[in-house]
C-alpha cells in the first residue's frame, strides 16, 4: 500500500480496503524503521493519529473531503506548522513553535491530509537538498527516483515558507508520479491575499488530461546544457529521451540559451544578497537560541556589568556583541558564508557592480527562455543533475559551494526565470541509483508541462521503489543501518 | 502585505500638501541591527516614494493688535510609506534596555520638508499647521506627546549668500513648543561654535528639557551602510487616476487618485477663510478657533442656537470660555458648559434681560454647578435687569439729588466722576440696572 500512487491509495481508502488509521500506522512504523536515515526532524505521531482518526470518521459517514483525505504527507521543516516545532534544521530556530500554518500546509490539512512530520533539510535550505530555490526539489527527486515538481513563481503561496530567496523560492512538490503532483498542485495553486507575489486569480483543481499524440509538440534541447562535466550515463539517457519524442512524431530541435554560462554566478550574487537580508532577523532574541527550558543564551545586561553607568552607546555596543556571538553559534559555516557574501554585495560601493548587474543578467537569462518559447517550443528537455546520485563518502569530498555550483547547474536558471519545471525519474545508473530528466515549461503553463511529463513517464515505466518490502526483509536492514551509521558519524 | 488604508492616507496627505502623487512607487529594505528592529531591516521607500514636490503654507502673526498675518511656505520634498520599529526604553538605573515590540511593523508616513524655515517659531507653526491638516484629513491624530506625530529637526547655519552649513539632527522632541526651543538653542549653539573657530559635526543630538539645550546622542557611532535592497515581497505600488483606470478593475484592488481628491475634506486654511467670510470675524480669531480641538465645533453649535452677533459669540468663546478651560486645564469636550447653555446665556444678554456683568456671573455659576440653565440661575440670583425705565430715571434722579458734589465734578469735566454716580445708582438698584442705560440717563440729565 505504501508503494502505491496517491490516486490508488485514495481509491483504496474510499472503497474501504484500508482505513486512514491503518495507513497512518504503517507509515509511522516505516518511519521508525528508517530512523537511521534521519529523514525526519520531527515526527508528529499524535497529531497524525488524531488527523487519521478524523479522516476515518469522515469516510465512515461517506463524507470524504477529496482525493487527499487520509493521505499521509510530510512537510519540509522550513514550512511553518502550527503547534509543531519548525527549525529549518538550524540551531537558530531550535525550539521554535509557530503559531500559524503556512498557507500551503493549511490547504493540505483542509483537504484532510495527515501530517506525519517535518522532514530534514540542509540548514536553512542551503545546498543540494532544500525547497526549490535553485533546484532543491528537482535535484533530490532525481537522486531518489521520484517526481519533483517546481511550480511557476507566483502560482503557489509562499506565506509561511521561511524565506531563503524571496524572489526565487517556491514550494516544491515531491510525489511518486506526475499525476499525483498534478492533484496536489490543483489544491495548492492560486491567489493568497497573505502573499503579495501570488497571481491575482484563484485556481481550480484540475484533472490532468492524458496525452496520446505528441506529434504537435515541439521539444527544445538547449545546447549550452551539454556541459563537459555531464556524465556519460546521463547524457545517453537524455539522448534516448529526445529520440523517444522524435520517434513518436514530436518535433525535437536544438535551441540556444546564450547566457547560461553566467547563470551560476548571477544566481550566487542575488541569492546571497537576499539571504543576508532574510537572515537578519535571527538574532537569538525573538527566536530564542538555546534550550527551551533554559534562559536565553545571553541577555544584554549580562554583557554590561551591573552597577556600571550605562550609556546608550554601551548598550548598542553590547547588543552588537551579543548578536554577533549568537549568530556565530546559531548558524553553520555555509549560512555564515552566504550572509557575509550577500552583505558585501549590498554595500553601497558594491551595489551597482554586483547586485544591479546581477539583476540585469537575470533579466537576460529570463529573456533567453522567453525567446525560445516564443519561437514555437513547448517544453525544454534537459538533464536534472550532472550524474546519478553519489554515495555519501564520495559526496562529502567536495565542499558545499562547489557541490551546489555543480548540482544546481541545470536547475537554477529556471528559478531565476520563475518558470515551472519537473524532474521525472528515467532509469537507474550503473550503481543502481536513480537518474532523472527535467522538463521546463512556459510561465504559468504548469498544466501543459505536467501533461507532457506524464506522457513521458508512461513511456519510461520507471520502477517504483518498494521500501516496505525492503524493510520487511529483515536481513538487509542491519547492513543498511551499519553503513548509515558509519557515514553519518562524520 | 501592503495596508490599503495606509496607501489611501498617504495619497490624501500628499494631495492636501499639493504633492505630485507618483503613480508608481517602490519599496526597499533598509538594513541595520538594533534591538528594536526585529527583522533586522525596515521596509521603506528609498528609491521612489509615493508623493513628491509639495508645499505647506503656514501663517505667522506679526505685531500686536491689530496683528498682521503673513503667509509663508515650506516645500515638501517627499512623503514616503515605511514601517515603524519597536520602542526602546532605556533604564539607566538598572543598566538595561527594555524593548516594546507592539508598534513594530505598523505603517508610518514620513513627511520630509526642505530647509526653507529659519527659526523655531516658523518650524513650530508649520508643524502645528501640519497637525491640523492631518487631523482634518483623519489620517492621524498627530498628538506629539503621545508619539502619534514625531518630529526630527535638521538644523544648520550659514552666512547669507553662502551654501548651507553642516547640519545636525535633533531628536526627542515631544511638543511644538520644545521643537521651537530646541531649534533656537541649536542655532545659537552652532553660531557660537562657528564664531569661536570650531566646526559643526554632522551628528545626532537630543534635546535636554531640563537644561534647555541640545546634547550629543552617542548612539550612532560611525557611518552606517544600510545596504538598501528592493523589497522582494512587495511588488511596485501602482496607483491610477480616472483616465488610466483599467476597465473592469476591481475597486477593492485599485486606488483612484481622482476619487480620493474629490472626497478630500475641508482643509484648515479653507475653513479659516470660510469662517472669516461667513461670520465676519478677524483672521486671528479664525486661527484661534481652529487651534483647539473641538473648539470650532463648539463655536458653531453656539452660533446655531443664538441670535447674538457672531462677533459677540467669538469674544465669549475665545476669551471667557477658553479662559475657563485653560485655567482648569480642560479639553473642550470636558467643558461643564454646553453650547446650548452658552447660547441661551448669550440670548439673554442680547435682549438685554441681563447686564454683561451679570452674564459673567451666570457663566461662572454655570461652570460650577451642572444641570442649571442660565434662566434658572438668573432668577435664583435675581440678576434680571430692571426693565422699568421710569423707576430707573427716578433712581438716577435720587442719586443726583443726594450727591451734588459729584454732580459738580461731572459738570466740571472730570471724566471719572460719572462712574461714581453710575456706581451709586447701581448700588441703589441692587445691581439690577444696566450700567449702559444708567450712564445714558445720567448723561442726558447732566447735559445742559
Amino acid at each position: 500500500m505504501l508503494g502505491r500512487t496517491l490516486r490508488e491509495v485514495s481509491a483504496a481508502l474510499k472503497q474501504g480496503q484500508i482505513t486512514p488509521t491503518e495507513l497512518c500506522q504503517k507509515c509511522l512504523s516505516l518511519i521508525k524503521k528508517t530512523k537511521f536515515l534521519n529523514a525526519y526532524i520531527t515526527v508528529s505521531e499524535e497529531v497524525a493519529l488524531k488527523q487519521a482518526e478524523e479522516s476515518e470518521k469522515r469516510y465512515k459517514k461517506g463524507r470524504s473531503l477529496g482525493d487527499l483525505d487520509g493521505i499521509p504527507i510530510a512537510v519540509k521543516d522550513n514550512f511553518s506548522t502550527s503547534g509543531i516545532e519548525t527549525t529549518c534544521a538550524s540551531n537558530m530556530l531550535k525550539g521554535y513553535v509557530p503559531p500559524y500554518n503556512a498557507t500551503v500546509v493549511q490547504k493540505l490539512l483542509d483537504q484532510g491530509a495527515v501530517l506525519m512530520g517535518k522532514t530534514n533539510l540542509d540548514e536553512f535550505a542551503m545546498g543540494a537538498l532544500g525547497s526549490d530555490t535553485g533546484g532543491s526539489t528537482r535535484n533530490p527527486a532525481a537522486h531518489c527516483g521520484v517526481v519533483g515538481f517546481k511550480p511557476s513563481y507566483g502560482l503557489v503561496s509562499r506565506h509561511g515558507l521561511i524565506p531563503l530567496v524571496n524572489s526565487m523560492d517556491v514550494p516544491g512538490i515531491l510525489t511518486r508520479c506526475v499525476d499525483d503532483a498534478a492533484i496536489v498542485l490543483g489544491m495548492l495553486a492560486g491567489h493568497d491575499p497573505k502573499d503579495s507575489t501570488t497571481i491575482q486569480d484563484p485556481v481550480k483543481p484540475f484533472t490532468l488530461p492524458t496525452l496520446t499524440d505528441v506529434s504537435k509538440l515541439c521539444i527544445g534541447i538547449p545546447k549550452e546544457y551539454l556541459a563537459p562535466e555531464l556524465s556519460g550515463e546521463v547524457r545517453s539517457f537524455w539522448s534516448k529521451a529526445a529520440n523517444l519524442f522524435e520517434s513518436e512524431g514530436a518535433k525535437v530541435i536544438e535551441v540556444s540559451l546564450p547566457h547560461t554560462s553566467y547563470s551560476i554566478v548571477c544566481y550566487h550574487v542575488l541569492c546571497t544578497s537576499e539571504v543576508a537580508s532574510n537572515m537578519a532577523r535571527f538574532d537569538g532574541l525573538e527566536y530564542v537560541l538555546g534550550d527551551k527550558e533554559e534562559e536565553p543564551l545571553r541577555t544584554v545586561s549580562q554583557n554590561v556589568n551591573i552597577g556600571q553607568k550605562c550609556h546608550r552607546c554601551d548598550i548598542n555596543v553590547s547588543t552588537e556583541a551579543m548578536y554577533a556571538a549568537t549568530r556565530r553559534e546559531g548558524f553553520n559555516d555555509v549560512v555564515r558564508g552566504r550572509i557575509l557574501a550577500g552583505n558585501f554585495f549590498l554595500l553601497k560601493e558594491n551595489y551597482e557592480n554586483y547586485f544591479i548587474k546581477a539583476q540585469k543578467v537575470r533579466r537576460l537569462i529570463a529573456n533567453d527562455f522567453v525567446k525560445v518559447f516564443n519561437s514555437g517550443v513547448d517544453v525544454l528537455l534537459t538533464p536534472t543533475t550532472l550524474r546519478g546520485a553519489a554515495p555519501y563518502l564520495e559526496f562529502i569530498k567536495e565542499d558545499n559551494r562547489t557541490r551546489s555550483a555543480e548540482d544546481d547547474i541545470f536547475t537554477q536558471a529556471v528559478n531565476m526565470a520563475g518558470l515551472p519545471a519537473v524532474s521525472v525519474p528515467v532509469a537507474l545508473s550503473n550503481l543502481g541509483l536513480p537518474i532523472g530528466l527535467q522538463f521546463i515549461g512556459r510561465a504559468f503553463c504548469d498544466q501543459q508541462l505536467l501533461k507532457i511529463a506524464k506522457w513521458f513517464e508512461k513511456q519510461v515505466q520507471f520502477p517504483v521503489i518498494q521500501l516496505q518490502e525492503l524493510m520487511d526483509d529483515g536481513s538487509s536492514i542491519s547492513e543498511i543501518e551499519k553503513l548509515a551509521s558509519v557515514s553519518l558519524k562524520h | 502585505v501592503l495596508n490599503r488604508r495606509c496607501v489611501e492616507a498617504a495619497v490624501m496627505t500628499g494631495l492636501a500638501l499639493n504633492c505630485r502623487i507618483n503613480k508608481k512607487s517602490l519599496f526597499d529594505r533598509k538594513h541595520y541591527f538594533y534591538a528594536d528592529l526585529p527583522a533586522g531591516y525596515q521596509i521603506t521607500q528609498q528609491r521612489l516614494p509615493i508623493a513628491v514636490n509639495g508645499s505647506l503654507a503656514y501663517s505667522v502673526c506679526v505685531g500686536k493688535k491689530p496683528s498682521r498675518v503673513i503667509t509663508k511656505t515650506v516645500r515638501i520634498k517627499q512623503i514616503q510609506l515605511e514601517q515603524d520599529s519597536g520602542k526602546s526604553l532605556h533604564d539607566e538605573l538598572r543598566s538595561q534596555t527594555l524593548i516594546d515590540l507592539n508598534r513594530a511593523g505598523v505603517g508610518l508616513l514620513e513627511v520630509v520638508l526642505e530647509p526653507d524655515m529659519s527659526c523655531g517659531e516658523e518650524a513650530a507653526t508649520a508643524v502645528r499647521e501640519l497637525q491640523l491638516i492631518l487631523q482634518a484629513l483623519g489620517t492621524s491624530r498627530a498628538n506629539m506627546a503621545e508619539g502619534q506625530l514625531r518630529v526630527d529637526a535638521n538644523v544648520s547655519v550659514h552666512h547669507p549668500g553662502e551654501p548651507l552649513g553642516v547640519r545636525t539632527e535633533v531628536k526627542n522632541l515631544n511638543s511644538a513648543k520644545f521643537l521651537a526651543k530646541a531649534i533656537d538653542s541649536e542655532i545659537e549653539r552652532q553660531i557660537h561654535e562657528l564664531e569661536n573657530g570650531r566646526e559643526i559635526l554632522n551628528e545626532t543630538r537630543s534635546f535636554d528639557y531640563k537644561l534647555g539645550c541640545t546634547m550629543p546622542m552617542r548612539d550612532k557611532e560611525g557611518k552606517q551602510d544600510y545596504r538598501f535592497m528592493p523589497e522582494p515581497n512587495l511588488p511596485p505600488l501602482l496607483l491610477y487616476d480616472t483616465e488610466s483606470l483599467p476597465p473592469g478593475a476591481d475597486p477593492q484592488q485599485v486606488i483612484n487618485i481622482d476619487w480620493i481628491r474629490e472626497r478630500l475634506p475641508e482643509l484648515p486654511s479653507e475653513t479659516r477663510e470660510r469662517l472669516i467670510q461667513q461670520y465676519g470675524i478677524l483672521p486671528e480669531h479664525s486661527f484661534a478657533l481652529l487651534n483647539e480641538v473641538g473648539l470650532l465645533e463648539f463655536f458653531q453649535n453656539v452660533i446655531k442656537e443664538t441670535r447674538a452677533e457672531p462677533k459677540k459669540v467669538t469674544s465669549w468663546v475665545l476669551n471667557i470660555f477658553l479662559g475657563f478651560l485653560k485655567q482648569q486645564n480642560l479639553a473642550v469636550n470636558e467643558s461643564p458648559v454646553t453650547p446650548s447653555a452658552l447660547a441661551e446665556l448669550l440670548n439673554l444678554l442680547d435682549r438685554k434681560a441681563i447686564s454683561s456683568t451679570a452674564a459673567k456671573q451666570v457663566f461662572e455659576e454655570l461652570w460650577r454647578s451642572e444641570g442649571k440653565t442660565p434662566s434658572q440661575i438668573v432668577s435664583e440670583k435675581q440678576l434680571e435687569l430692571m426693565q422699568d425705565q421710569e423707576a430707573l430715571e427716578r433712581a438716577c434722579h435720587t442719586v443726583m439729588e443726594g450727591h451734588p458734589q459729584v454732580v459738580m465734578d461731572v459738570k466740571r469735566g472730570n471724566p471719572r466722576a460719572i462712574n461714581k454716580l453710575i456706581g451709586l445708582v447701581r448700588k441703589a438698584t441692587l445691581s439690577r440696572a444696566d450700567p449702559t442705560a444708567i450712564k445714558e440717563i445720567l448723561e442726558r440729565k447732566l447735559s445742559p
